[in-house]
């Protein structure tokens, strides 16, 4: 073992890595370095994975682009670790990356035993069922008597079966142990009803067969809210993060976007003069530029943009906003205001 | 008895009879289709099963990967309907797949990497090429170095503790190396000679590395694909094969410290499975580093894998060294030679040669074996196909298998090549012994 912690150590300086570790100060070491390392998935679609010219793209990855052009000012100031499940939050303790943006899930343990901060949630999702369109349900009431693709051992089987159960419905699990195991399974027919966290649904749609020919029931039987992640006791970094979040949903709101940013640079409504800073020093208390959101609002666009481009209806996803949409617009998503 | 007499014979046949052409089982078509295929019974229901099993797969394989296949497109839509191969996709993704995320104007650097890797080894595979020696000894010595450097963009800069490290260490090689000889007036050992002459290497490479040579910095978190199953695997490779004969060696050693050392590294390594040496590298070294250094993340697994691939190689060759005869070692020794020259002259070309199998079965699985850095955060060639899996733009029914096809192929034509190279070598180093 020492003999690798030596070949290790000599690797390390022969391929020139720089003294960059963990320190309190997060926003000073990513200023000094010029760039923010953002922990992604290994690919989830609409979320962070590369398309086919090596570009990170995702609702996840606008995050960390955001905070990037709020702090640096440059969208492109940011590195992208792919990290496995097991990985994230290991990465995250030990300094090798400033943002865990992998649609993780904001429980209470996660929050507090790790030694982790959840900075606001950028996706509501939920555990959902998809079903052939030719069977004319509905609803994912009237699914009694049906059997179920899932994967074996995950919360997912726990919330079908409460779900279930607590409606009185006859189901039979057909469980799998692989992702891709259980989208074959379901295609070939040998279950009727398909379940997973909604925005997955839509991912795995793709890759039916005859993706028109199955629905996403409007169901959503468990909690999973997503959002970006950062290590606890670092308090203004924290802020910088979730206030980043906040940026673009209230750009949302108050009708700021990428391309009329610059406009509404000279608008009256005082709201959007604090959002863009042409009034108060709100980035400054932040530790940024006043214009900090206008940067991040001008590089990546608001909530409603980077939505759409990611995972919106245009897009092969085709998720609904749904439960995303604005508080004012019958969501969920709701900013607290910039004052 | 009766007696012989010559007149009482008929006939006495003057000429040869000439040769019956032979049986039509025996020749032609028909004639090797009875002999091999369908001599007997048995064998002629396993030919028409083996035929049979041999069309079913053909007619899917080849209907799935070229006659249904699409092989022009924009996008999904292209491939949605199909039933066949999504070669569009992987058109589209190629580049990933050769070059993972590094830097686009950069890819020239992996390109003549590759080129220089390629003519290198056609050099020193062809007999009769000239000066083989040369080119082996450049491509061991100045392409990794070149490759380093057009890979990573070179201008490394060293910390002042690294450097002082340097320093210090350089200074107690040269002091034990000849300093100390001048002083008790005595010659210096060979061995520490050779440490001192590894140091010097180590310094020039360094420093070489330093230098600005005006190449933009690619980080390895953009590498992926092809690039990186071939730095770890050829790593992994060129580093095993001297590390293993060493390990060998020092495992068959006299000397009880070099044994006992040798022995507890190999079966440190041999029994830990590569999956959790791989999981140390990545999620608990960096734990244990003191704050402020980090390992690059493409070095961690590929120490892991060298050293890994090390232990086994030793013990390969080690089955080469106990397989020759006593008197082979006692010969040697006969003639005055010193224990290098004997491994070197007489012992270790024999042991090799008798091993080349174990040795490239261990190649081959190390290069396999380099699938597994993808649980790492790592992109390999496998790695690079599963996560475009993940692009909603080209995600189609037919997208995995075409994926994983193509990534068959790839590992498949590498191993292929190494496998024949290896019965070559069998072929043409067969000196006797049977």
């Amino acid at each position: 073992m020492k003999k690798k912690l030596l070949t290790a150590a000599l690797g390390a300086a022969a391929l020139g890595i720089s003294a960059v570790g963990a320190s309190a100060a997060t926003l000073d070491d990513v200023k000094a370095k010029g760039f923010i390392q953002c922990g992604v998935s290994q690919g989830l679609p609409g979320f962070s994975n590369p398309d086919d010219q090596g570009n990170w793209t995702g609702l996840d990855v606008d995050l960390c682009r955001a905070v990037a052009a709020a702090v640096l000012g440059d969208a492109d100031g940011v590195k992208f670790t792919p990290l496995s499940a097991k990985e994230r939050f290991t990465a995250l303790q030990s300094g090798e990356i400033d943002i865990l943006s992998r649609n993780t899930t904001w429980t209470a343990g996660r929050d507090t035993a790790l030694g982790l901060n959840f900075a606001g949630v950028n996706y509501y999702d939920g555990q959902g069922f998809m079903v052939r369109s030719s069977l004319g349900v509905k609803s994912a009431l009237e699914l009694s008597g049906a059997s179920v693709c899932t994967n074996t051992g995950t919360t997912t089987e726990l919330n079908v079966a409460d779900y279930f159960r607590s409606n009185k419905l006859e189901y039979e699990i057909v469980a799998f142990e692989k992702a891709d195991e259980v989208v074959a399974a379901y295609d070939a027919g040998r279950c009727d009803v398909f379940t997973t966290d909604q925005s997955g649904l839509y991912a795995q749609r793709l890759k039916l067969t005859n993706p028109d020919e199955h629905v996403v029931l409007p169901e959503i039987i468990s909690k999973e809210p997503l959002g970006p992640v950062v290590r606890q006791g670092d308090d203004q970094w924290f802020n910088i993060v979730k206030w980043t979040n906040f940026c673009m949903i209230n750009a949302e709101e108050l009708g700021v976007s990428s391309g009329n940013v610059g406009e509404m640079m000279g608008s009256d409504n005082p709201a959007v003069k604090r959002l863009l800073g042409t009034e108060g020093a709100f980035g400054e208390a932040l530790g940024l530029g006043n214009d900090w959101c206008a940067n991040a609002v001008k590089a990546v666009g608001n909530y409603a943009e980077a939505f759409d481009r990611n995972v919106g209806p245009d897009t092969p996803l085709a998720i609904a906003r749904g439960v995303n949409a604005l508080w004012s617009d019958g969501g969920i998503q709701y900013a607290p205001p910039v004052r | 008895m009766a007696q012989y007499d010559p007149n009482a014979i008929a006939f006495v046949r003057e000429e040869m009879v000439p040769d019956m052409p032979a049986p039509a089982s025996e020749h032609g078509v028909t004639g090797w289709l009875r002999k091999n295929l369908f001599s007997s019974i048995p064998n002629a229901i396993l030919t028409i099963v083996g035929l049979y099993l041999a069309y079913i797969t053909l007619e899917t394989l080849l209907g799935f990967a070229v006659f249904e296949a699409v092989w022009t497109g924009e996008d999904r839509e292209a491939c949605v309907d199909a039933h066949g191969a999504c070669w569009a996709y992987v058109g589209a993704y190629l580049d990933e797949f050769i070059y993972g995320r590094y830097t686009f104007d950069e890819r020239w650097r992996v390109n003549v990497v590759y080129l220089i890797g390629a003519i290198g080894i056609a050099w020193l595979v062809y007999e009769h090429s000239p000066r083989r020696p040369l080119v082996g000894a450049a491509m061991l010595t100045a392409y990794p170095v070149l490759s380093l450097i057009l890979l990573t963009g070179g201008n490394f800069v060293y910390s002042a503790t690294f450097i002082w490290t340097c320093i210090a260490l350089a200074a107690v090689a040269l002091i034990i190396a000849f300093i100390v000889p001048t002083l008790t007036k005595s010659e210096p050992l060979p061995v520490i000679k050779s440490v001192a002459a590894v140091l010097g290497a180590i310094a020039v490479v360094l420093f070489v590395c330093s230098v600005n040579f005006g190449l933009p910095e690619v980080e390895t978190d953009r590498w992926g694909g092809l690039l990186v199953t071939l730095v770890i695997a050829v790593t992994g490779i060129v580093f095993s094969l001297p590390f293993g004969i060493l390990l060998a060696l020092g495992r068959q050693s006299n000397m009880p410290i070099i044994r006992l050392i040798c022995i507890i590294f190999i079966e440190f390594w041999r029994g830990v499975p590569l999956i959790t040496i791989l999981f140390m590298a990545d999620v608990m070294l960096p734990l244990f580093m003191p704050k402020g250094v980090t390992v690059d993340s493409l070095v961690r697994p590929m120490v892991g894998v060298a050293f890994f691939a090390s232990a086994y190689m030793a013990e390969v060759i080690r089955g080469g060294l106990q397989a020759l005869p006593k008197g082979q070692y006692e010969g040697a020794q006969a003639l005055g030679l010193n224990y290098w020259k004997m491994m070197r002259l007489i012992i270790l070309p024999q042991a090799l040669k008798l091993v080349i199998p174990g040795i490239v079965n261990t190649f081959i699985g190390l290069f396999k074996d380099t699938t597994l850095v993808s649980i790492v955060g790592l992109f390999d060639l496998l790695g690079q196909v599963q996560l475009s899996f993940s692009d909603p733009k080209w995600s189609t029914h037919q997208q995995g298998n075409t994926g994983y096809l193509f990534a068959a192929l790839v590992f498949a034509v590498f191993c292929f090549g190494m496998s024949r190279y290896s019965i070559y070598m069998e072929r043409k180093l067969d000196t006797g012994h049977r």
